[in-house]
């Protein structure tokens, strides 16, 4: 489903040249729970980026549900993100000036054949209704607990369907309790088909995925299987 | 989507009440100036009460005698002889009418002087014009015929002469430069903005000094040719000026020989702009300067002090914008969401403008600066404000979107 060949990524500036990743080989399979743990500054965010298509690498390939991207453009990154991948955050990053029914509709304005109002109201409710909240629809983040925020960011990475969820430390800022009901949804939707990618700092919620990749100061030190429930591709 | 664009520009709005106040203030000022001007060209330019007839209507008002051997040069209005042989037999026009352009005089009421402005006309003019007439009627070609000292005066005047009340003037005498007229007519008055309707006083033009028997091709007399309809104004022009070029030359006028004749019959906007942009000096350049230079002022620096409030705003909504982006918004698309935001917000400022604008305009009109003052926001210059706030908006909207569009997604979301 994602697929890195020989990824570098050097961050420049005038008088400094960085290497964030230095020659990553990463192949994940569909239906797999991957998470990958490491330091900070180990380059974690920035491999969840390129995954995302939200950068660029320096080097190397990056190929998403078969499609190698290295040459496309702005449009088609775009309508690609929209189509197959689905992002959660550590600081759940919902707008604040929308309320909850509308931060979950975002994904599918962009949609290419943009489905009408009704239907797009129809699927963040069922979203939202997903991860236990769809008695909050009408509330602004502003709001709503931590959790709460990101069952919403949650909803909001799922109402596409996306075929990949990338979550970068999504129990970061959450207490052990609102982390494991987190987690708890993560593995519901892994069960459900999606391909899961995780960042996080957090041992134990590492060893509930299949997978832990692990890195170092940009390369990867560490690949094991945890659990060998992966759906295959 | 829209719905979702103009829910945040609404909550953008709503988030910073100070730096609302000053985008809307600015907006809404610059519109103001620009409507209240519209409606002012509107006022000038534009087909209004007397002369409604104005979009097809044709005007000669100066002729130009040249001697280009001797560098000599005479021009002015024509005499009455000469548009009676060259306008008035004209074939493909309705009609024309032949008067003089604005003349002063006095009159008195015991002791008080009034001063008049006059103006010697054909019978046509009442009817290439379109005067109300609150009393009497209009002068005819009887009694102009008849050299009867008839006066059409409009309603100015007969508060100032006859006093106010609703008593019937027509048939009264009214003494103008100590000759004796009769009151035929009473019209509600033209703004002195519109020269060739405005007047105190309507003489026939065979009442005394109104020099109408001058012999010579010049005198102090214009026309206005009124086309049947618009489509018409180029035939009637090319009459006109295939009559012109009939004209013998050279042609002496108080003892001056001269070579070429330039007389044109224009619509009313070109009938002011001709004698500016035809000549080949500098004027023409320092006209589009002034023009561009006034455009700027009112247009260019609003926007640009709009465009830097917008930059820092948008640059607040970063990690909006790399939401939007991660969840599939490609620039093109945030670009247009920024730029109907501040369509929307322009918008704002524009109803707001309008409002400012009504106020502004019933204001002049009757503060009596400018006497019979009707200007309006008429659909025209609604429809011209409304442009203006679309271009205000795109243009104040698209630096800062395609400023924005330049963020990398993974920057925004860290901001």
């Amino acid at each position: 489903m994602i697929k890195l060949t020989n990824i570098e990524k050097v961050y420049r500036t005038s008088s400094i040249e960085t290497l964030a990743l230095n020659t990553i080989n990463l192949h994940v399979a569909a239906g797999e729970f991957l998470s990958i743990m490491g330091p900070s500054g180990c380059g974690k965010s920035t491999l969840m980026n390129l995954m995302g298509l939200l950068d660029t690498p320096s080097n190397g390939t990056v190929e998403i549900a078969g499609r190698v991207v290295t040459q496309y453009r702005d449009k088609e990154l775009a309508q690609l993100r929209n189509q197959q991948i689905g992002f959660i955050f550590q600081s759940f990053h919902l707008i604040n000036d929308l309320s909850v029914l509308d931060n979950v509709e975002i994904p599918l304005l962009y949609r290419k054949g943009d489905p009408a109002g009704a239907s797009r109201r129809v699927l963040a409710k069922e979203a939202l209704e997903k991860v236990g909240l769809s008695n909050r629809m009408s509330h602004f983040p502003g709001q709503l607990s931590g959790g709460q925020k990101q069952r919403v960011a949650i909803a909001r990475a799922i109402v596409g369907n996306p075929a990949i969820v990338l979550a970068d430390e999504p129990t970061g800022n959450l207490d052990s309790v609102m982390g494991n009901e987190i987690m708890n949804i993560l593995q519901q939707l892994n069960t459900d088909g999606s391909t899961i990618v995780m960042v996080t700092h957090d041992e134990a919620m590492a060893r509930k995925t299949h997978r832990l990749v692990r890195l170092f100061d940009g390369s990867m030190v560490g690949d094991s299987v945890l659990r060998n429930e992966r759906v295959v591709e | 989507m829209i719905t979702n664009y103009i829910k945040i520009a609404w909550k953008v709005l709503m988030r910073h009440p100070v730096y609302t106040f000053i985008t809307l203030f600015g907006i809404s000022l610059t519109l103001t100036v620009l409507m209240v001007l519209t409606s002012f060209l509107d006022h000038l330019l534009g087909p209004h009460y007397p002369e409604t007839k104005r979009d097809r209507s044709l005007y000669i008002m100066q002729m130009a005698l040249r001697d280009p051997a001797k560098q000599g040069q005479s021009s002015g209005p024509m005499s009455f002889r000469f548009l009676t042989d060259n306008v008035k037999s004209l074939k493909t026009p309705e009609r024309a009418t032949i008067c003089t352009f604005v003349n002063s005089s006095n009159a008195y009421v015991g002791s008080q002087k009034i001063k008049l402005n006059t103006k010697f006309t054909d019978a046509d003019f009442w009817r290439v014009m379109d005067f109300t007439f609150i009393d009497g009627k209009p002068y005819t070609e009887q009694n102009i015929a008849n050299g009867d000292y008839v006066v059409v005066i409009n309603d100015d005047l007969r508060n100032q002469y006859f006093g106010r009340g609703d008593e019937s003037v027509v048939g009264k005498p009214i003494e103008i430069e100590n000759i004796r007229y009769r009151v035929i007519g009473v019209v509600k008055g033209s703004p002195f903005t519109r020269p060739f309707s405005y007047a105190d006083v309507y003489f026939p033009y065979t009442t005394p000094k109104s020099n109408y028997q001058e012999s010579g091709i010049r005198g102090n007399y214009i026309s206005i040719i009124l086309a049947k309809k618009r489509a018409d104004i180029p035939a009637v022009q090319a009459e006109f000026q295939q009559r012109m070029d009939q004209i013998p030359l050279p042609i002496t006028y108080y003892g001056a020989k001269y070579t070429t004749l330039e007389l044109n019959a224009e619509t009313y906007t070109n009938n002011f702009l001709r004698p500016v942009l035809a000549r080949n000096t500098g004027l023409r350049t320092i006209l589009f300067g002034i023009i561009a230079f006034v455009l700027f002022m009112l247009l260019g620096l609003p926007t640009i002090n709009l465009v830097n409030v917008n930059v820092s705003r948008i640059m607040e909504r970063a990690s909006e914008i790399g939401i939007r982006k991660a969840f599939g918004a490609s620039v093109k698309t945030l670009v247009w969401q920024f730029i109907i935001e501040n369509i929307f917000i322009t918008f704002i400022g524009g109803v707001i403008a309008l409002v400012l604008t009504g106020f502004v305009i019933h204001f002049i009109n009757q503060s009596g600066w400018i006497a019979y003052a009707d200007l309006t926001i008429n659909l025209s210059v609604f429809l011209i404000s409304l442009l203006v706030c679309l271009l205000f908006g795109f243009l104040s909207g698209v630096v800062p979107a395609l400023r924005m569009s330049k963020l990398s997604i993974a920057d925004a979301l860290k901001a």
